[in-house]
């Protein structure tokens, strides 16, 4: 059968002459959460964009259950994909609520009427993610945190089978941290969706993701489960500094520690 | 939305509507002859079939053929201008978005000038398109300006407004030292924002043409709620954003040209008209345009009531009235939004 989400010898560049993406290939199983791993300005943020079909590449191509999506429109694309931008300015006063609701948006009709189902969808996603008592509350005043959590109930409100996170805990406390991490993971465990995951924080997509995909430059430099992919020799070449790689005493799963030039003896 | 606010939306938009009315009919039964409230009703009542006491022949001329033409185009080009700047509003997602302040109301005027004088007077339909077409050079110019990396800058917006605008009033004002002829007074009135000289058939010429666009524009409300958030948030919810925000512009500005084209470049309406209601009511479109639609309708209509009014029996051109309200509203709007 052929994969959920495939990549085949992608490659990217914006109007200048340089590959942002470079020849990526990768495939990812229905129900997959993986993470997309690399130093600043490898491509991580450009590689999600292109797995939604916002910008398509140059070279290669992306399918989504075998279908390209140079040839789905962008509603189709929407009714599957959701993606969670990593960062959002709002210039008008949209309640919370109007603006999860939008997440209904690739399924309604010319005006985008919403009806009493696509409310309650809504509201449970808000209420999934801890954000239903800013419901009426205008998004210009919401803190960035506040805002990322909104942002998350509006993907989940899309109810998509893919899943785009771009660095979706960047602003948020360590106890929503945990509590968005937790949720995304459980609809992939529960309801199979794919999730795939944009962060700087390899802690994190380490104890999340079954996969990872680690950038350097556009390319990548290596794919697999969290265990192969993240040993010292590699992190230590694509990073170019001094780190420890061992075990998370409560997860099992592969920790890096920075070691200081300072403080190490 | 929930039903709550729904119901609350439609009491309210029946309410601005009945409100409107009262406005139309208070501001025709207004002015320096001396035609009073319960005689300008009976003679609407008489016209419309509901009363069947006649009225003298001057009334009915005053009422009939100058106060009401007036009164319904007031209504008529200040929605129009509402709505338009709505729209720029949401485009360029900036509060400070305004046919007048944009640029286009003055490449309206240029057009409609050069209409004019190149001898399409008497054919309103070339007048209209080239009104028209000096709308959509003005917005293509100042949005091409102020765009940098697919952001639209404030600061530039604005100045860029100022200077397509200035540009044009100066090719207009060329145009008029070197045309001759007696037409060319009554233009420089009309260019000022004027809508006395109008007769009752040039209602009924742009009545569906405004009416129809904006309803054309209503069509694009959801999707313009999505782009009002960012292009990339609308092409990710499946939005096709370069048809949708052409089309807007486009209509935006064939409204501003239709209205322009026989009422002058009357400022400010689309500037304080969508921002109170986003104020009062809210953002989403779908519920915000319409509410502007028929207070941006009654508010031309009480401000060229106050242009008859203010200083009897000499008449103000209208657009000096809505920049009294208007430019303090944009220096608070400028001093609330940097960047």
């Amino acid at each position: 059968m052929a994969p959920f989400l495939e990549a085949i010898e992608v490659s990217y560049r914006y109007k200048t002459p340089r590959w942002v993406i470079d020849g990526v290939s990768f495939s990812i199983e229905e129900g997959e959460f993986w993470g997309i791993i690399g130093p600043n300005g490898a491509g991580k943020t450009t590689l999600l964009n292109l797995l939604d079909g916002i910008i398509l590449p140059q070279e290669g191509e992306i399918r989504l259950k075998e279908q390209a999506l140079g040839d789905m429109s962008r509603r189709e694309i929407a009714r599957q994909v959701a993606i969670l931008p990593q960062e959002v300015t709002f210039y008008f006063n949209f309640t919370a609520l109007e603006v999860v609701l939008q997440g209904r948006a690739p399924f309604l009709g010319a005006l985008r009427l919403e009806g009493d189902k696509d409310v309650e969808i809504a509201r449970h996603s808000m209420a999934k993610t801890g954000s239903l008592q800013f419901a009426d509350q205008s998004v210009t005043e919401l803190s960035e945190g506040e805002k990322q959590r909104v942002l998350v109930a509006r993907a989940l409100t899309q109810q998509p089978r893919l899943l785009l996170l771009d660095e979706p805990t960047a602003n948020l406390d360590l106890n929503y941290q945990v509590e968005v991490m937790e949720l995304v993971k459980a609809l992939s465990q529960q309801e199979g969706l794919t999730v795939v995951m944009a962060s700087h924080d390899i802690n994190l997509a380490a104890g999340y993701c079954d996969k990872l995909l680690l950038l350097k430059e556009g390319r990548v430099f290596c794919q697999g489960k969290p265990e192969a992919v993240l040993n010292q020799r590699v992190l230590t070449q694509v990073y170019e500094c001094d780190l420890l790689v061992d075990k998370n005493p409560l997860t099992g799963s592969p920790r890096i520690t920075l070691s200081s030039r300072v403080n190490c003896k | 939305m929930s039903l709550r606010k729904r119901r609350r939306f439609f009491l309210l938009l029946l309410t601005l509507f009945f409100l409107l009315i009262v406005v139309m009919v208070v501001s025709i039964s207004v002015g320096s002859s001396e035609v009073g409230f319960w005689q300008t009703l009976r003679v609407l009542g008489h016209s419309t079939g509901l009363s069947d006491s006649p009225s003298t022949r001057v009334a009915e001329m005053i009422v009939l053929h100058i106060r009401l033409p007036r009164v319904m185009l007031a209504a008529l080009v200040g929605a129009a201008l509402a709505v338009a700047g709505g729209i720029y509003q949401a485009l360029i997602r900036n509060p400070l978005g305004d046919p007048y302040i944009l640029g286009v109301s003055s490449g309206a005027v240029l057009g409609s000038v050069i209409g004019l004088i190149s001898g399409m007077g008497g054919n309103w339909l070339g007048t209209q398109l080239s009104a028209f077409i000096g709308a959509v050079v003005a917005i293509i110019i100042v949005y091409n300006v102020a765009k940098t990396g697919g952001r639209i800058n404030t600061m530039k917006l604005v100045l860029a407004g100022v200077i397509v605008s200035a540009f044009f009033s100066g090719i207009t004002m060329f145009l008029f030292s070197i045309a001759t002829g007696s037409e060319v007074t009554n233009i420089l009135f009309w260019m000022m924002g004027d809508l006395s000289t109008q007769s009752l058939s040039t209602v009924w010429r742009i009545a569906p043409l405004v009416l129809g666009i904006m309803g054309l524009l209503y069509l694009l409300s959801g999707e313009l709620n999505l782009v009002m958030v960012s292009e990339e948030n609308a092409l990710q919810l499946g939005v096709n954003v370069e048809r949708v925000k052409k089309g807007a512009f486009l209509l935006a500005s064939l409204l501003t040209g239709a209205v322009v084209s026989v009422s002058g470049a009357i400022g400010f309406i689309g500037l304080i008209v969508p921002n109170m209601i986003r104020l009062l009511w809210g953002t989403d479109l779908r519920y915000h345009l319409p509410l502007t639609a028929l207070s941006g309708a009654g508010f031309l209509v009480l401000s060229d009531t106050l242009a008859r009014l203010v200083m009897t029996p000499t008449e103000l051109p209208v657009g000096v009235i809505t920049a009294a309200f208007g430019a303090p509203f944009f220096i608070y709007l400028l001093k609330q939004k940097v960047g």
